[in-house]
């Protein structure tokens, strides 16, 4: 779709180069993505729920995590109320991705309802990682369809392949598991994100022991706090020392 | 058979309140996205989030395959070396651990 609108590229490169840029940002996190909604389409099967849900899913939410949990509440039979609190549960974090996604670099309309719209973990660990001065509308949109269409085929195949087996796979769900431990480490790379590692780790171990039903939002809660106390902290130091404007970035 | 309109609202009203996370919070922030302190949190903020997911998602692991805590583990540690291993592609290491825990599940 972007790639024969006629408006001019953001920045500089020309409008192919930009949409080749951002199929190969695509493919690192693609490649996770596609046999994760492999998993998915093989999960709706073998849950006795019918093989249109897993484009359904991928189109009317998209939001990995939360689609592969939506299939076991969907084959339980899960009332709508306690899905709907589920899903603001788990999707919670996206509020925090505001602060950080370059949404700014992104063509006003439809580019950019697109962009919040598919704003997925994975295209926002992505482009949350580049500098924002080399990116484009352009290549942050196709970037995020690309990975919407991994997900959407690897989630037809999936359904395909599981009709097609006799008996069922074990074990497809750790496809989620192993892509947010491979996230993590890409995160934390460099001795700058140890402190947030640390306050993370921290915040989630109490939220599992204090608030085992509601670990994931109670976590993302208490990390945001723990993060403003280091910000108010680091702050006074800066005071205390009277120093420049030395803040790294 | 679960009944087919169930299924829709659930993935619609599943899909408007996800829509609403990711949307609202660009709307409320823009003023607020020059402060040092939101600066700050933008920063800090990824390499937690992820931290926080992967852990959540191996402790639902865990809860729902009790018995199979030495697959989980085994899986888990061959993701991470063939990650840090092999030059850090996510597509072998997801490959790698997910493969490897399904042959312990199916085969033991």
């Amino acid at each position: 779709m972007t790639s024969n609108s006629p408006a001019p590229a953001q920045a500089s490169g020309p409008q192919g180069s930009q949409v080749l840029a951002g199929l190969r940002d695509s493919l690192g996190v693609g490649i996770g993505i596609f046999p994760l909604g492999f998993a998915l389409g093989v999960l709706v099967i073998q849950a006795g729920l019918p093989w249109w849900l897993a484009p359904a899913l991928s189109i009317g939410i998209f939001a990995g995590s939360v689609e592969l949990f939506m299939v076991s509440m969907l084959a339980a039979a899960t009332p709508l109320l306690t899905i709907a609190v589920t899903v603001f549960a788990m999707n919670f974090r996206h509020v925090f991705y505001a602060l950080s996604f370059p949404l700014q670099r992104v063509k006003r309309g439809l580019p950019r309802a697109y962009s919040v719209y598919a704003l997925i973990d994975e295209a926002y660990a992505t482009y949350v990682l580049m500098p924002a001065q080399k990116l484009t509308s352009r290549r942050i949109v196709t970037g995020q369809l690309a990975m919407q269409t991994y997900w959407v085929s690897g989630g037809i195949v999936g359904v395909l392949v599981a009709g097609a087996l006799p008996e069922p796979i074990e074990g497809f769900e750790f496809a989620l598991v192993a892509l947010f431990i491979v996230m993590t480490l890409d995160a934390i790379r460099g001795r700058r994100e140890i402190p947030s590692a640390v306050l993370a780790g921290l915040s989630v171990g109490i939220a599992i022991l204090v608030i085992p039903d509601q670990a994931l939002l109670a976590a993302l809660v208490l990390y945001a706090v723990l993060l403003t106390l280091r910000f108010a902290l680091g702050s006074r130091a800066r005071k205390h020392e009277n120093a420049g404007e030395d803040f790294d970035d | 058979m679960i009944d087919p309109l169930y299924l829709i609202t659930a993935v619609v009203i599943s899909g408007l309140i996800t829509l609403a996370l990711r949307a609202l919070p660009f709307a409320i922030l823009k003023p607020l996205r020059k402060s040092r302190f939101v600066k700050a949190l933008g920063r800090w903020m990824p390499a937690g989030i992820l931290l926080i997911l992967a852990v959540v998602v191996l402790r639902g692991e865990i809860l729902s395959r009790p018995g199979d805590l030495w697959a989980i583990a085994a899986a888990t540690a061959v993701t991470v070396l063939v990650h840090l291993l092999a030059k850090r592609r996510a597509l072998l290491s997801i490959a790698a651990g997910t493969a490897c825990y399904v042959l312990l599940l199916n085969m033991f």
